[in-house]
């Protein structure tokens, strides 16, 4: 492995582990991101003259603290008492332990703190957790780099002086803290499935790629949680068809009509692996587990003839009763459409054109519905409110298509 | 660490008998339990007096600095270790005088 490979693997690796060290023993998640950065950009330079150490980890680390209190001894504004304690001492006293403790759970606690807003809480994960630049964050959020970093800097001024705390929630904050963790990282991979913006490429793999890595680094922190094994389930799955969504044209292709010789079947594997492990514990599933199992039943099907819709409407059912939003609502119709025909389908989804109105989604179900009942003028209207609403470059190619086939 | 938690509402001196024994029964605990530093009710905006004193002479306005529909009705000054502690308290303080409260740390 040449010095470079070995660079932007601990990049991937040791990232989140050294922010997360710095940020315990600083308490100052500024000094930690600098001076992690600073240690990386060090390995860059010094590991093809002086060879990758054998330890490439507790160099970073080390190489980070050293920075870190370089950079603390240069900022006279810092308590002098406070300042030698972190020279004299290799460890800060933890904080008051959590349930569990780790540094980078911490890590990923605090950048999805509830005080938190939501797009700022997604932009800190990234930075702090998966160690993506604020140009490459700010690139998949379609803003501007100079917006983006102004947002991560007000968001860790707040945490600073809100006193935002730098620990793993206690048992009974986890779940509703975790449920905000796993809203991020969805979030997150969904950008990167379906990204929005006329500009944007149809599907954003580094994106989604990330999302499953830090699913995967949450599930190692917290194993025994079944809504993270669920997530984690629920990306692998939808990843697995990822090449096969979308036509070398650009256009998206449906689940019915896809190549499932393309479909990932490791990925797939994994994913069924995954929400077996959570069936067999009897524990009553979560809204991720859920939709893992749904996945879990098309991914099984080696055509879609062979799809068991049964199944799918009653795990519907279930997502119905922990979440009557009307997009599951929308979501059950069309699966209903397979088992009880796009007459009983419509009436369903017509009930939720009120809540619905400005959601691309649902004028794409029915027009879909229209067009199988033969009522093409109906069906060519709904597919131009949804080509208006679709953000997605793929979605509206396919949409733009399925209209101009009507007569 | 202090915090100011401010009260908001659209009226002042609203609260009910009911919910002015809960608001009571709530400081009582916060001062059992070490947080408690100030608290306090305000009059209604239109009792505000804003002041110029940049100038050569001062100058008095009637009214707030900002007209807007809500404003802090009053205010608690809570002692805490962080802002977990505080948004708890607070949450504590908004269901005991039913009504939305702020949050703000002290610099």
């Amino acid at each position: 492995m040449s010095a470079a490979e070995a660079v932007t693997r601990a990049h991937r690796q040791e990232w989140a582990i050294v922010v997360a060290a710095l940020a315990r023993r600083f308490g100052d998640l500024d000094v930690a991101e600098e001076a992690a950065a600073e240690a990386f950009a060090a390995a860059v330079e010094r590991w093809p003259v002086d060879g990758v150490p054998p330890k490439p980890g507790a160099w970073l680390t080390t190489t980070a603290t050293r920075k870190a209190i370089d950079r603390v001894r240069r900022e006279s504004r810092r308590d002098a008492k406070q300042r030698e304690a972190w020279m004299l001492h290799d460890d800060e006293p933890a904080a008051p332990a959590g349930v569990i403790d780790d540094d980078r759970l911490r890590l990923i606690f605090t950048c999805c703190h509830p005080a938190l807003g939501p797009e700022v809480r997604v932009a800190l994960t990234l930075r702090l957790v998966g160690g993506l630049t604020v140009a490459e964050i700010a690139r998949a959020f379609l803003v501007r780099e100079s917006a983006m970093g102004q947002r991560i800097t007000r968001a860790k001024a707040k945490i600073k002086a809100a006193r935002i705390p730098y620990r793993v929630p206690t048992a009974a904050d986890l779940p509703a803290r975790v449920s905000g963790v796993l809203a991020v990282l969805f979030l997150v991979f969904n950008e990167g499935y379906l990204a929005t913006g006329p500009e944007s490429p149809p599907v954003r793999q580094e994106l989604t790629a990330e999302a499953i890595r830090l699913t995967r680094l949450l599930r190692t922190l917290l194993p025994g949680n079944g809504e993270v094994t669920g997530l984690l389930a629920l990306m692998l799955l939808t990843e697995a068809r990822r090449t096969a969504r979308v036509s070398a044209g650009g256009e998206l292709i449906a689940l019915g009509e896809q190549d499932r010789g393309a479909w990932d079947p490791e990925l797939i594997e994994e994913g069924h692996r995954l929400v077996v492990e959570r069936l067999a514990t009897g524990e009553p599933p979560g809204r991720y587990q859920l939709l893992a199992a749904i996945n879990a039943v098309h991914t099984a099907a080696p055509d879609v003839r062979d799809t068991a819709w049964p199944q799918i409407v009653a795990l519907y059912d279930q997502l119905a009763r922990l979440d009557p939003s009307p997009i599951v609502a929308l979501n059950r119709a069309v699966a209903v459409a397979e088992l009880d025909g796009p007459h009983v389908a419509l009436t369903a989804v017509d009930r939720l054109g009120d809540a619905l109105a400005g959601y691309h989604a649902f004028h794409a179900a029915r027009a879909d519905l229209l067009r199988r009942l033969g009522r093409g003028a109906d069906a060519r209207a709904a597919y131009d409110r949804a080509i208006a609403l679709a953000g997605n470059t793929a979605e509206t190619a396919y949409l733009t298509r399925r209209r101009d086939q009507l007569r | 660490m202090q915090y100011l938690v401010s009260v908001i509402d659209d009226r002042t001196g609203s609260g009910t008998d009911g919910e002015m024994a809960t608001i009571t029964a709530f400081n009582e605990r916060m001062r059992a339990d070490g947080n408690w530093v100030f608290a306090g009710g305000l009059a209604a905006p239109e009792t505000a007096t804003v002041i110029d004193n940049r100038g050569a002479a001062p100058v008095f306005t009637d009214g707030p600095y900002v007209e807007t529909k809500e404003f802090i009705a009053g205010f608690w000054i809570f002692q805490a270790p962080d802002l977990d502690a505080a948004l708890r308290i607070a949450a504590a303080g908004s269901r005991a005088c039913h009504r939305r409260v702020e949050v703000r740390p002290f610099r």
